[in-house]
C-alpha cells in the first residue's frame, strides 16, 4: 500500500493505494505552521484501523520551499562568488551576506585565474561575524570544472552548520540561475531538515517504515534524506502533484493540455504521451529563478471565484477574487453563479446568483440565462486562448540544430483533462471551443493526492568529455576521470546512463523497471588550424517523469 | 536584484551545431559552440528584457528580391542558409512589430559577400542574409531608407553589390585594407554606381588598427555620415574578425571595443557576419555586443588576456587612420550627380565588365552590365553572366521605387532577353520576379 500527500496552502489532499485502487482518502487542513502535524493527521485519517506496517511507501508534496521563498523567511545564507569575464557577478547578489572573489574559469573549464583563497577566507569571516551558519558556494562555469567551488568547500568545512555548492545542484549552465539556486538550497535546509526529522520520528512513532519520498518540481520524487542534499528541487511540488495526477486519465500517445481550474487560477500543463513537459531550464519562484528541474505549468488569473463585471458592454473575468460567489454568500457575482443560475451547481443559493447574473446580463443586454451562458463559454474562450499560448510558446522554444528546426516536434494537442471545482462543468464547453475531445478527471479531488503517490523517481546527468583537454565529467555527481583519445559518443552515453541510474537508485529509485533515457547528445571536432585537436562531447541522461504504475485508477 | 534591459532586445541564436561548409573549415559545427557556452553561462536570456526568438525559414520569394539564384534558389543553398537569413527576418519582423526595440540575429552562416548573382558559395556565403532582410524591410513594412554599417573585417563586397546603384540604401564598410586581406576590394574609389554615387562608402584600415583607431573612425566617419544620411533603419553586419585573436585576418579589436562600436552605432538590428576566433573572441564579443545593445554594463566583459596596452596602435597608424577618415568625409560631402559626373561620366546608359571568383566554390563567373542613367529613381539595369560552370543567364532588374522610364526599360530588356539558358526578371517596383528559359 501506498500513501500519496498533496499539501496544499490551505488544505492536504490525502489517498491511500492499494493494488486495484484508492483504499481510503481524506481531506485535512493544512497548518501552515505545523506541516508535520498536517502529515501526520492525513496519515492517520486514510490508515484507520490498518497495520502501518503494511505501508510500503509513503510520498508527499510540501509546500515549505515554496513558502519559504515568497514569505522570504529562508536562513540567511552567505554567498561566496567567483565569476571572471562576463556580466559584473555583484548584479547577481542575493542574500545578507554576498561576496566576490577573485578566481576565474574559461567555458572549457579551463583555469583563466587562480582562485584567490585569502579573500575566500576573509569571506568567511565576515559571513561568520554575521552570525550566519549557512555558505553557498558558487563560481562560474564550475559545471565543467569544480574545482574552484571544491576548494572553498574545503575551507568552509567546521566553519558552518550547511555549506552548499553550485556545481552539485544541477549540470546547466547558468550562472546566475545557479547562485540562486545555491542560496535557495542553503537557506531552506534548516527548516527542510527539521521537517524531514520530525517526519521520521513521527512516522517511526507510528510504526511506518516505509521509505518516505517527497515530490518535486519535476513530478518526481526522492527519498527524504537524498532532499536533505539538495531541498530546492521541493520547490513548487504541489502543482506538480496536479499534473502526474492526471497522467493516468491521459490517452497514450496523444498530445494533452491539462487544465486544473481553481478558485481564482487555471493552472495549464501539457502531456506528451503521458510525459510532462518540462522548463527548459528550471523552476521560478516568487521571482527567483533557478536550476531545479520543473514542469512546464503556465498559471492564468481565471477560475470559479473571479470576479465578472461589465465595461463598456465587454464582459471582464477576473484576474482578482473579491470573496466567494453571491450564491455562496460572497459581494459580487463570479462564474460560481453563472453555473448556478443555469443549474450546474448545487449547494448555493440560486436566488442570489439569479439577481447578480440579472444585473450582469442588463449591462450585456441579455437575459440573465443568457448571460450565464455567455460567461461560462466566455471563460472557457479565455481559458483556451492561454493554452494554446503556452501551446504556441513551447513550440516556440528556440533550437540550435538544422534537424531539430526541420523535423523538431511540434506539440499539437488531441485533448483536454479537466481538473478542479467546476472541471465537470466546464469540460464540455472547453472542448467545444477548444475543437478537441475533452474530459473532467475522474475524482479529481485526489487526483494529485494520487500523482503524489504513483509519481517514479527522477534525476538527470550531465556529461562533458574533452579529449584534449583530457577529462570527462559529470559534476553533479562528483565523477572525473581521464579521458583517453579514443573516447567517444558511445563511451560518454554509456557513462551518463551508468551515472544516471546510480543517482537515480541513491535517491530512492526502485531498481526494478528503471528506465533510462538520453536527453540530449552532441559531439563536436575541436579544430585548431587544419587538425582535429579533439572530441567535445555532451551528453545529459536523466529518468523522466512518469508513474510507477496505473494501478487501478483509470 | 531585477535586471533589466534598458531597450527591448531581441535575440535570435542559431548556431546551426550539425551544419559545415567542411568538417575542418572555419565556417563548421563548432563556431558557436563556446558563445552558446558563454551566453547561456551568463544567464543572458534570463535578463528582463532580452527575449530569444526561434528563427523563421525564409523562402524562395524572399531570396529572389534579392538575388538572381542561378539556375534556382535550392541548388546554391543549403536549409541551414534559409534559417540564418530566417533568423534576420526574424528581428525585422519583431522590430516592425514592436515587440522589440534591438535585435541580434546571432546566426550561421554569413551572407556579406554574396552578391547580386549567385552561382555558388563566395568567402563562406551564398545569400546575403542582410540584404533579403532589407528587402523584407521595404516590401513588407515599406521602409524608405536604410543604413548598412558593416564592420567586418572583410570588405563587404556582397551588399556592396547589391546596393552599389541604389541611393536610398546607404552602404559603410569599415575592414582591414583590401591589399592584405580577402577579397582584395572596398577601396574608397569604389564610392557606388552613376545612380548613387557617394552611397558606398568604404573605409579601409590599416592592419593592427586596436580600440582607439577603429572607434576615432566610427565617430569622426560613420557617425557623421549617418547622421547627414538620415536613415529610418541601421543595420549592422556585425562580423567579429577585427579581434586580436582572429586566425584569418591582422586586426587588433578587442570584446571592449566591440560592445562601445554596438553602443556607438545603435543599430536596430545587428546581424553577425564572420568571425573565426571561436574560443579567444567569440563568447566575449557576442556576450559584449548583446549586453552593449540591451544597454546594460558590460565594463565586465573582458577576454582573458585583454591588455590595452599591448594592442594599442602605433601613432603613424592612427594618423593614417585620421587621413583615411578625412579623404572619406570629404569624398561622402561630394556625393550625388556631380561626383557621378566626375567619375563616370554623362551618358544614357553605362557598361561595365568584371569577371567575381567564388572562392569557397571555385566557379569563375564573367559579368556584363548594362544600367540606365536615372536621377528618377535608382536605375533599372540587365546583368548578363556566364559562368565557368556552362551557366549563361540574364538578370534584369528594376529598382523598388522604379520611374515608368527605367520600368519600360527593364520590362523591354526582359522580353527581348534571348540567347541565353535563362532569363530573370527581378522587377522590384511589383515585388515580383519572373524567370524564363
Ligand atoms: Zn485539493
Ligand atoms: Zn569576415
Ligand atoms: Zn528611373
Amino acid at each position: 500500500m501506498i500513501i500519496g500527500l498533496d499539501v496544499g496552502g490551505t488544505h492536504t489532499d490525502v489517498v491511500l493505494l492499494g493494488p486495484e485502487g484508492v483504499l481510503a482518502r481524506t481531506k485535512e487542513v493544512t497548518d501552515q505552521e505545523n506541516l508535520v502535524d498536517t502529515v501526520l493527521r492525513g496519515v492517520d485519517g486514510v490508515l484507520g484501523d490498518i497495520d502501518p506496517g503494511k505501508v510500503s511507501r509513503v510520498v508527499l508534496s510540501t509546500t515549505l520551499t515554496t513558502n519559504s521563498v515568497i514569505r522570504n523567511t529562508l536562513t540567511p545564507v552567505g554567498m561566496v562568488v567567483a565569476a571572471g569575464p562576463g556580466m559584473d557577478p555583484k548584479l547577481h547578489t542575493i542574500g545578507p551576506s554576498f561576496h566576490v572573489v577573485k578566481g576565474a574559469l574559461d567555458h572549457r573549464g579551463a583555469e583563466i585565474a587562480a582562485l584567490d583563497k585569502e579573500a575566500v577566507k576573509k569571506a568567511f569571516a565576515l559571513i561568520r561575524e554575521k552570525g550566519i551558519r549557512a555558505v553557498g558556494l558558487v563560481t562560474k562555469f564550475s559545471v565543467r570544472n569544480p574545482s574552484h567551488e571544491e576548494a572553498m568547500e574545503k575551507a568552509a568545512r567546521g566553519l558552518f552548520d550547511s555549506v552548499f555548492c553550485g556545481h552539485r545542484l544541477s549540470g546547466v549552465l547558468n550562472f546566475p540561475r545557479r547562485v540562486a539556486s545555491c542560496w535557495l538550497n542553503a537557506g531552506v535546509h534548516d527548516a527542510f531538515s527539521s521537517f524531514s526529522q520530525a517526519v521520521k520520528e513521527a512516522f517511526q512513532a507510528r510504526g511506518i517504515i516505509a521509505p518516505v519520498h517527497i515530490l518535486k518540481a519535476d513530478g518526481g520524487t526522492f527519498s527524504l534524506d537524498a532532499a536533505l542534499e539538495c531541498p530546492g528541487e521541493t520547490v513548487l511540488s504541489g502543482p506538480s502533484a496536479s499534473v502526474m495526477g492526471a497522467i493516468p486519465h491521459a490517452p497514450s500517445a496523444k498530445d494533452v493540455l491539462v487544465l486544473d481550474i481553481g478558485g481564482t487560477t487555471t493552472d495549464m500543463a501539457v502531456l506528451i504521451d503521458k510525459v510532462p513537459v518540462l522548463e527548459p531550464l528550471g523552476a521560478e519562484v516568487g521571482g527567483v529563478k533557478t536550476l531545479f528541474r520543473a514542469l512546464k505549468s503556465v498559471s492564468i488569473g481565471l477560475g470559479g471565484d473571479s470576479v465578472l463585471h461589465v465595461a463598456g458592454k465587454e464582459l471582464h473575468i477576473g484576474p482578482d477574487r473579491k470573496g466567494p460567489a453571491l450564491c455562496l454568500g460572497g459581494p459580487l457575482p463570479t462564474p460560481t453563479d453563472a453555473m448556478a443560475v443555469l443549474g450546474l451547481f448545487e449547494g448555493g443559493d440560486r436566488a442570489a446568483a439569479l439577481k447578480g447574473m440579472e444585473v450582469l446580463g442588463r449591462d450585456l443586454g441579455m437575459e440573465a440565462e443568457a448571460a450565464s451562458c455567455f460567461v461560462l463559454k466566455s471563460l472557457c474562450e479565455k481559458i483556451r486562448d492561454a493554452a494554446f499560448a503556452m501551446v504556441a510558446g513551447i513550440n516556440g522554444r528556440p533550437v540550435y540544430t538544422l534537424h531539430e528546426m526541420l523535423e523538431g516536434y511540434v506539440v499539437k494537442p488531441e485533448a483536454l483533462l479537466v481538473m478542479g471545482g467546476p472541471a465537470a462543468v466546464l469540460a464540455p464547453g472547453l472542448g467545444e471551443v477548444c475543437g478537441l475531445e475533452s474530459r473532467a478527471v475522474p475524482d479529481w479531488g485526489v487526483a494529485n493526492a494520487i500523482g503524489a503517490a504513483l509519481a517514479r523517481t527522477t534525476c538527470a546527468v550531465t556529461v562533458l568529455a574533452d579529449t584534449q583537454r583530457g577529462f570527462v565529467r559529470a559534476p553533479e555527481e562528483a565523477y572525473s576521470a581521464e579521458a583517453p583519445v579514443a573516447f567517444n559518443m558511445a563511451d560518454a552515453i554509456a557513462l551518463a546512463e551508468k551515472l544516471v541510474r546510480e543517482k537515480a537508485l541513491r535517491l530512492g529509485a526502485d531498481a526494478k523497471g528503471l528506465e533510462v533515457e538520453v536527453l540530449e547528445s552532441q559531439e563536436f571536432s575541436m579544430m585548431r588550424g587544419y587538425r582535429r585537436a579533439g572530441r567535445n562531447i555532451r551528453v545529459r541522461a536523466q529518468v523522466k517523469p512518469g508513474l510507477i504504475r496505473n494501478g487501478g485508477i483509470a | 536584484m531585477m535586471l533589466k534591459a534598458k531597450s527591448k532586445t531581441g535575440l535570435v541564436f542559431f548556431p546551426a551545431f550539425d551544419w559545415a561548409i567542411d568538417p575542418s573549415h572555419p565556417e563548421r559545427e563548432e563556431r558557436l559552440l563556446y558563445t552558446q557556452d558563454q551566453i547561456f553561462e551568463e544567464g543572458l536570456m534570463d535578463i528582463e528584457g532580452i527575449q530569444e526568438f526561434k528563427p523563421d525559414l525564409v523562402t524562395d520569394q524572399d531570396i529572389q528580391r534579392v538575388h538572381f539564384c542561378v539556375p534556382d534558389e535550392p541548388t546554391v543553398t543549403t536549409s541551414s542558409h534559409y534559417v540564418s537569413a530566417g533568423g534576420a527576418k526574424t528581428m525585422a519582423r519583431e522590430l516592425m512589430e514592436g515587440r522589440i526595440e534591438k535585435g541580434f540575429a546571432l546566426v550561421r552562416p554569413p551572407g556579406h559577400h554574396a552578391m547580386r548573382v549567385v552561382h555558388g558559395g563566395r568567402g563562406f556565403c551564398n545569400i546575403n542574409i542582410e540584404a533579403i532582410m532589407v528587402e523584407y524591410l521595404r516590401t513588407h513594412w515599406g521602409v524608405k531608407r536604410i543604413a548598412i554599417v558593416d564592420t567586418d573585417c572583410h570588405h563587404g563586397d556582397g551588399t556592396q553589390d547589391i546596393y552599389w546603384h541604389d541611393p536610398d540604401v546607404l552602404f559603410i564598410s569599415l575592414h582591414q585594407d583590401g591589399r592584405t586581406l580577402y577579397p582584395g576590394s572596398g577601396f574608397m574609389e569604389e564610392l557606388g554606381g552613376p545612380n548613387a554615387a557617394g552611397y558606398t562608402v568604404n573605409i579601409p584600415l590599416p592592419p593592427h588598427t586596436s580600440e582607439e583607431g577603429y572607434l576615432y573612425t566610427v565617430e569622426n566617419a560613420v557617425l557623421p555620415i549617418l547622421d547627414d544620411f538620415k536613415p529610418d533603419l541601421i543595420i549592422n553586419s556585425a562580423g567579429q574578425d577585427n579581434h586580436y585573436t582572429d586566425p584569418i585576418t591582422n586586426m587588433n579589436f578587442t570584446a571592449q571595443g566591440y560592445a562601445r562600436l554596438t553602443e556607438l552605432l545603435n543599430p536596430h538590428i545587428a546581424v553577425l557576419e564572420g568571425g573565426y576566433s571561436i574560443e579567444a573572441a567569440l563568447p566575449y564579443v557576442n556576450a559584449g555586443i548583446i549586453l552593449a545593445m540591451a544597454g546594460l554594463d558590460y565594463s565586465h566583459v573582458l577576454e582573458p588576456d585583454y591588455n590595452p596596452a599591448v594592442l594599442k596602435e602605433s601613432k603613424d597608424t592612427l594618423q593614417y587612420i585620421h587621413k583615411v577618415c578625412d579623404r572619406v568625409m570629404d569624398q561622402w560631402n561630394r556625393r550625388g550627380p556631380e561626383l557621378s559626373q566626375k567619375v563616370f561620366g554623362k551618358k544614357e546608359f553605362h557598361e561595365r565588365s568584371r569577371s567575381i571568383m567564388y572562392d569557397t566554390d571555385g566557379i569563375y563567373e564573367g559579368q556584363k552590365e548594362i544600367l540606365r542613367s536615372c536621377t528618377d529613381c535608382a536605375g533599372s539595369f540587365r546583368i548578363e553572366s556566364k559562368s565557368d560552370r556552362g551557366w549563361r543567364i540574364i538578370g534584369v532588374h528594376i529598382p523598388v521605387n522604379a520611374c515608368p522610364a527605367c520600368k519600360a526599360q527593364g520590362e523591354d530588356w526582359y522580353e527581348k532577353a534571348s540567347g541565353a539558358d535563362k532569363a530573370y526578371l527581378q522587377d522590384r517596383s511589383r515585388d515580383l520576379y519572373l524567370k524564363k528559359s
